[in-house]
């Protein structure tokens, strides 16, 4: 079974619906025991990073999220949580992978969020990417990114390079919205359910 | 690359569109959900749904029908018109939509763009601006453009952004309906104050319009309803165009 974290982020509607269009069998569950025994974990996200945590912690949810073994997919803020802390309102996250994740530059010149869709670079050979070619666009709305590291398997070119997916043992993360990315991004949460 | 987004708008009334269309193919046009799904798979990049119900009463059945979009669109969409409260937009936002948008609430009541924002993040945001150019400068107005303010355009917009809104839609009252062209000239001048992104609106008539909304106005997207709802240009048609000009947009 695939559990999608409940704590409140914005997005849970959204990708609930793309899990219900793919027709996966989910549950929504913010009980640590369903969501220790999910086959693959799915965690949503969408505001602010501090909000979220604090959300987390109430939850009692940080130390079930850091000791999953199963796959677990962070989306967008989901994904930033995983790093060790936050800029944005410097949050401690939770630590599972060891970036610090970093606002865009304020340059009067760049739009932040960077809002709307956007390629790819540097993809690796990975299954979460199998059968999606790099030109594709995914949809981003962000303000604050992953930097580039040893563990990003795709990067994303505004103002500069940063992570749009890691990986780290069992965590990966995904700072598009692959549930609002049209066919691509249902491509990429089946290849998630079914290729890893 | 970052893309230009192309955004259609359908206007609402008691859950149904209400400019008229022309579909052929399309089982029933006033059906919003039907009308954003051939969007969506013409390549639309986000859709605006906004809600010109006159009556408290047709406007409940706004909840019903964002539930339905999201239940069948994957791309983002936006729910806009008379919202002014963060309960509505709580009730919106859980029936599956991606933003809200604010219009007249924010000039009677700017904290509000304050409190969305803080409560569900500046990325669902929009402020929507409808301006008109009166004795050489840009005035705000509310009630559909129909009620004239004191507030100007640019630092109106100025502000919105620093109560936390994430994007600003700007129409300009002169050109909407005209089909005349956006109001490249205000717009560019809006874009280089703002480190928020722009959507232009009002005045979309033809396919150069759009090329000279991204390149002149320095526009980040470009909304439109009736060149779109009557298939006079049609999106995959729009964006072939805007590449071949050597603008980015997906496709």
């Amino acid at each position: 079974m695939i559990v999608l974290i409940d704590y409140d982020a914005g997005n849970t509607c959204s990708v609930m619906n793309a899990l219900k269009r793919l027709e996966v069998d989910f549950v929504l569950s913010d009980d640590p025991e369903v969501i220790r025994s999910a086959e693959k974990v799915i965690f949503p996200g969408v505001g602010h990073a501090k909000a979220a945590m604090d959300s987390l912690r109430e939850k009692g949810l940080v130390e079930v999220i850091k000791g999953l073994t199963q796959p677990v997919l962070g989306i967008c803020v989901g994904m930033q949580l995983l790093c060790t802390s936050s800029k944005e309102g410097d949050a401690d996250c939770l630590d599972v992978i060891p970036l610090r994740v970093t606002k865009f530059d304020e340059n009067p010149a760049l739009k932040v969020p960077h809002m709307g869709w956007n390629t790819l670079t540097n993809v690796q050979d990975h299954p979460l990417f199998k059968g999606i070619e790099s030109e594709e666009y995914f949809y981003f709305v962000h303000s604050y990114y992953v930097p580039q590291s040893s563990y990003s398997i795709a990067d994303c070119e505004y103002d500069l390079e940063f992570s749009a997916a890691v990986q780290k043992d069992n965590f990966y993360g995904i700072q598009f919205h692959a549930e609002k990315s049209g066919p691509i991004g249902a491509q990429l949460l089946s290849n998630f359910i079914t290729q890893i | 690359m970052l893309t230009k987004r192309i955004i259609p708008c359908l206007d609402i009334k008691n859950g149904r569109t209400v400019k008229g269309v022309n579909f052929l193919n399309l089982r029933d046009a006033g059906d919003p959900v039907e009308l954003a799904k051939k969007y969506a798979l013409e390549g639309a990049d986000e859709l605006v749904f906004l809600d010109i119900s006159a009556t408290q009463e047709e406007r409940e059945t706004i909840y019903d029908l964002v539930y339905r979009v999201a239940e069948q669109i994957n791309i983002p969409f936006t729910v806009g018109g008379g919202i002014a409260s963060s309960d509505k937009v709580s009730k919106i936002l859980n029936n599956g939509a991606d933003k809200v948008s604010v219009n007249s609430a924010a000039v009677y009541n700017p904290q509000i763009v304050k409190e969305i924002s803080d409560k569900f993040g500046a990325q669902c945001m929009v402020v929507a601006i409808d301006a008109r150019h009166v004795d050489g400068q840009w005035l705000v107005h509310t009630h559909g453009g129909s009620k004239p303010t004191e507030l100007e355009l640019f630092s109106w917009a100025e502000k919105m952004e620093d109560m936390g809104a994430g994007e600003i839609l700007f129409t300009s009252m002169d050109h909407d309906g005209t089909k005349e062209g956006f109001a490249c000239e205000a717009l560019a001048e809006m874009s280089s104050r703002l480190t928020i992104p722009v959507i232009a609106s009002g005045g979309a008539g033809k396919m150069v319009d759009f090329k000279e909304v991204f390149t002149d106005g320095k526009a980040d997207a470009g909304l439109a309803a009736s060149i779109f709802h009557f298939n006079e240009i049609p999106i995959p048609e729009l964006k072939s165009y805007l590449k071949e000009e050597g603008i980015s947009v997906r496709i």
